[in-house]
């Protein structure tokens, strides 16, 4: 093939090796692939315009999916979280996006005193600790949640609080949530961790059909608000099928649930304990990759962020754009990259999904007329669909262009393809381009 | 609430105390023997004096006539005065043969299934770590198909009734009586709150003021337990034909499990919560649901406890520590050790509350489920205070046991799970209630969970959507209505000593028909519940997005009236 390039001109032989090369990338290993570059093809790859650009497409982390004629690819570090190497023993990598405001006080929350550094694992301990220091009733229990749990969320509970009230339970989600349910039912409050939202389905019965229902066919005699449960969601960088999935819309297609997610450890404090004492159950998804990437100022007291209201992230003029969990990372970086081209973006947290707040979506997107949602879990009945559903319904004269949904595809999560699949900042920054555009 | 809603002649079944209304009155209803005496002069016979004697043993408030007469006894130093009954000094002396029966009686049990399982006179809870039974496991019953209770060799029981002469409806009598007769179920006897009187009148039971037996029978346990029997049995034909009528939309029936309900229920304080499948009402009505408050929720009318959401026969009662039905099914299960888990450490933080369990009723169907496992396998490991009471009823609809497990009904499950438990005969009302009492003590100490399979048998359909002669041979059902049904066994038990017979029978089952069809009606009547309570209840407060669906509904509703009316 080389031997037949020869005959071609210069130009296009080298894009023509580029091709070839990224072929070879996907079957040869890296290192291999480093190698014959540096030794032989020296002097290709270094004639190649941003050859710097490319070079990692070439050793196979991560390649562009556009084209090369509109690479706008963001001006960050590449994460090594992506690899899909064998013998890669670094340290998992922060995730690559900085927290937005990480250490000025945020003006949407009031002065709540004094703060501490806190990732996410430690704020939600922060939490727990919380709400079993001020409720003598409050139980936390699931699998391996004694020794401090898989994500260190509980550790040190069962030390200060004591055998009986933070505990294993066997492996089972629907013995979890069923048992949360019965000692709610009686007066308690019950804490449960579901070890990743992946697992969350044997549990399904008990969510649906008892937890969500028991209030209201009980004709209010007996209830099960103090049921929470706690369980990891949403993509790692590494998981696959069955440690990245968001299940939230299974959850919110269930009246009588609370559905929550948090993105960042300063509102998942405030919005677990609210959880916790909230009279209706609630079901409270972490995002997973924030439990040691994002670190915020947290305060120290115990403080409530309501439920069933949005938070409006930053102010804006021309799109609307609504997530959820960690997804708000890479929208606030889209904002970011398009504010630079002079688009001016209103970023709104849902926070909770169920019930959501729907006023404040809509008075925005009636000030901006373009909306954009945006989440992890597959496009095809997500959540997203829902927003755009009903904001259609309520703001149609008030829509300049079509609502866009940015999210993940109709394929289970998969584990090399993930940066594919992942609705991330430059799909993103597209669809606000795009809406941009219809707009005019 | 008075139920005497008929004027009907009251039968004599209580003995009369003085001899002149013994010659008197024609309608005594005794043993042979003492009528016998009757007839004859009061000083001839043994039997005679000895009877009487011991009913001027009797204090006087009980001695009153049928006909509201006081027979208030003057103290004679003729007439030796005994401190004790006589019954106890006269079962000293050897039975004589016609006393005892070589009746056959049965060494093994087999309701539905072709396995047939040994029945045992002792009650053994067998303890995790114990040796378990090898091979099938017995099944403990105290009370047979004839109403008598069993001898510890199995071989062959004695006809009390003719030993122990009826009495008036003594409960403490009858207890002490069967306690000397019985030694080997002593213990049960004693420790039976089926014996103990109540301490105020039953709010249920017929009162009758002019009564002084009446009196003391709103208060007899065991007569409470065998008119709610027939209260249920008599509810279920009412709503069932109810149903067939298109009056209501859907019942289930107890038919053959009334002896699990109030045996059970009996046994249960009222702090103990209760975790029910759907075929345990008997429970609800134990523990005071009325009539009224049953037909309520099965008509869905604005008196419901569940506002007219749920299905008929999804009761629920907070009340009465009754957690609401739900129709998946052993979803209870996981929840009542969630319940028992609270109730075990509200018992070690306050020692001075009254110490609670909960209870978990199921079928051998929803032993099936995965929540049963999950359920066991929690129970066990984290040590809560419960018993798990499945009714092993020979059917899950259409599937029978055959089609349901392999290995040894429900209980054999048990020690795999490290948990106590005992197989009972759900038709025997003393020893189903025996086993609860004990494993609720059992689990209260230990706090463990205690498991119970009542072997018992589903005489109805499963539900008014079920044909079962179409999976099951009639022939078998009339067998379990005609030999093993418990409120046939119950009536047997109390006939024996006299305190009831076909009128007294008649007179109760008329009274509790009359009370559910009244029940019924005035339920029938009432308008259903309010549209708003469509929208309440789904989160403690209504969000917006609710309060929305309900404007639009409404604006709908008022532009198409004449549609929905």
């Amino acid at each position: 093939r080389l031997v037949v390039c020869n005959a071609i001109t210069k130009r296009r032989r080298h894009c023509l090796v580029a091709h070839l090369m990224l072929n070879l990338a996907n079957v040869l290993n890296a290192k291999m692939m480093a190698t014959l570059l540096s030794r032989r093809y020296k002097s290709i790859t270094l004639s190649f315009h941003n050859y710097q650009q490319h070079l990692p497409a070439i050793i196979g982390a991560r390649s562009s999916y556009y084209s090369s004629s509109a690479a706008a690819t963001p001006h960050y570090q590449e994460a090594a979280y992506n690899n899909n190497r064998d013998d890669d023993q670094s340290p998992p990598q922060p995730f690559p996006y900085e927290s937005y405001n990480p250490t000025n006080p945020d003006p949407n929350y009031p002065s709540l005193g004094p703060t501490s550094k806190l990732n996410l694992f430690q704020s939600i301990n922060s939490a727990l600790h919380t709400s079993l220091s001020t409720d003598p009733t409050a139980i936390l229990f699931g699998e391996d949640v004694a020794f401090g749990g898989v994500f260190r969320t509980s550790q040190n509970l069962r030390e200060e609080f004591g055998s009986q009230r933070v505990f294993n339970t066997p492996l089972s989600e629907n013995g979890i949530a069923g048992m949360a349910i019965g000692y709610a039912s009686v007066g308690g409050t019950a804490i449960g961790e579901i070890q990743f939202a992946d697992y969350i389905f044997p549990a399904i019965d008990q969510i649906v059909n008892e937890m969500a229902k028991f209030r209201y066919r009980s004709g209010n005699q007996w209830s099960c608000g103090g049921v929470t449960l706690r369980t990891p969601c949403g993509a790692v960088g590494h998981g696959g099928l069955y440690h990245s999935q968001s299940p939230e819309a299974y959850l919110c297609h269930t009246p009588g649930l609370v559905v929550v997610m948090p993105r960042g450890p300063r509102c998942a404090k405030g919005l677990l304990l609210s959880s916790i004492r909230c009279k209706d159950p609630v079901i409270f998804l972490e995002p997973k990759i924030l439990y040691r990437s994002a670190v915020e100022e947290v305060p120290d007291a115990d403080y409530e962020i309501p439920l069933g209201k949005a938070e409006i992230m930053q102010k804006g003029t021309d799109v609307t754009i609504v997530g959820w969990g960690a997804q708000l990372r890479r929208l606030q970086l889209a904002c970011d990259l398009a504010s630079k081209e002079g688009i001016s973006c209103e970023l709104i947290d849902l926070r909770t999904l169920l019930p959501w707040d729907s006023e404040t979506i809509i008075r925005s997107v009636k000030k901006t007329g373009k909306l954009i949602v945006s989440h992890e879990a597959p496009i095809t009945c997500g959540f997203g669909a829902e927003v755009a559903a009903t904001l259609q319904q309520e703001c149609f004269f008030h829509l300049e262009a079509p609502i866009q949904r940015v999210a993940g595809y109709d394929t289970p999560f998969p584990l090399v393809a993930e940066k594919y699949y992942l609705p991330d900042e430059t799909k993103n920054l597209d669809a606000i381009r795009k809406v941009m555009e219809l707009a005019k | 609430m008075m139920l005497r809603v008929l004027n009907y002649p009251k039968p004599a079944i209580r003995r009369c105390s003085s001899k002149k209304m013994r010659t008197s009155s024609s309608t005594i209803v005794c043993s042979s023997e003492a009528a016998a005496a009757a007839a004859t002069t009061a000083s001839s016979s043994i039997a005679a004096k000895q009877h009487h004697r011991q009913f001027s043993s009797l204090p006087h408030h009980l001695a009153r006539q049928n006909n509201g007469m006081v027979n208030i006894f003057v103290k004679s130093t003729k007439v030796p005065r005994p401190t004790l009954p006589k019954t106890f000094n006269r079962l000293k002396k050897p039975l004589k043969e016609e006393d005892v029966t070589t009746q056959h009686v049965p060494s093994h049990l087999s309701y539905a299934s072709n396995k047939r399982m040994p029945i045992t006179s002792e009650m053994r809870i067998v303890q995790p770590g114990e040796d378990t039974p090898s091979g099938i496991w017995p099944v403990f019953r105290m009370m047979d198909e004839s109403g008598n209770f069993r001898q510890p060799d199995n071989s062959r029981h004695i006809n009390v009734s003719k030993i122990i002469p009826p009495n008036h409806h003594d409960l403490l009598q009858l207890q002490s009586a069967l306690t000397i007769q019985y030694p080997h179920f002593k213990h049960h006897f004693l420790s039976s709150g089926l014996f103990q009187p109540s301490k105020n009148p039953y709010p249920d039971m017929p009162l009758n003021k002019e009564e002084a037996e009446a009196a003391d029978d709103v208060k007899n346990t065991l007569l409470r337990a065998h008119r709610q029997m027939i209260r249920l049995r008599k509810m279920d034909t009412i709503l069932h034909n109810a149903q067939r009528q298109g009056r209501i939309s859907f019942y289930m029936t107890h038919h053959g499990e009334e002896a699990i309900h109030m045996g059970s229920a009996s046994a249960l304080s009222p702090q103990d919560v209760i975790f029910a499948q759907y075929r345990e009402a008997g429970l609800l009505m134990w523990r005071g649901f009325t009539l009224e408050q049953f037909c309520n929720q099965c008509f869905s009318n604005d008196h419901d406890l569940g506002k007219g959401r749920q299905m008929p026969i999804h009761y629920g009662c907070r009340a009465l520590n009754y957690q609401t039905v739900s129709s998946p099914l052993g979803t209870q299960i996981t929840q009542a050790v969630g319940a028992a888990y609270k109730f075990k450490l509200d018992a070690m933080n306050n020692k001075e509350k009254e110490a609670a369990i909960s209870i978990v009723y199921f079928g051998e169907g929803a032993a099936s489920t995965i929540d049963f496992h999950s359920a066991c396998n929690f129970a066990a490991t984290l040590g809560t205070p419960m018993i798990f009471f499945c009714r092993n009823n020979g059917y899950a609809i259409s599937t029978p046991v055959e089609d349901q497990y392999a290995g040894d009904g429900i209980i054999s499950r048990a020690p795999g799970y490290g948990m106590a438990g005992i197989r009972v005969d759900g038709n025997d009302v003393f020893a189903v209630h025996a086993a609860v009492a004990e494993a609720r003590k059992l689990a209260l100490e230990t706090s463990a969970p205690v498991m119970i399979e009542a072997m018992t048998y589903r005489q109805g359909h499963h539900s008014t959507s079920d044909d079962s002669s179409r999976y099951r041979d009639m022939d078998e059902v009339q067998a379990a209505h005609d030999v093993t049904d418990p409120i046939l066994r119950m009536d047997k038990f109390l006939r024996h000593y006299g305190w009831m017979d076909d009128d007294a029978v008649a007179l109760i089952e008329d009274e509790e028909r009359v009370a559910v069809l009244r029940a019924m009606e005035a339920a029938e009547a009432r308008p259903g519940p309010k549209l708003d309570t469509m929208f309440t209840d789904v989160y403690h407060e209504k969000p917006p997005h609710l309060l929305r669906q309900e404007t639009e509904l409404r604006q709908h509703l008022k532009r198409h009236d004449i549609v929905y009316h």
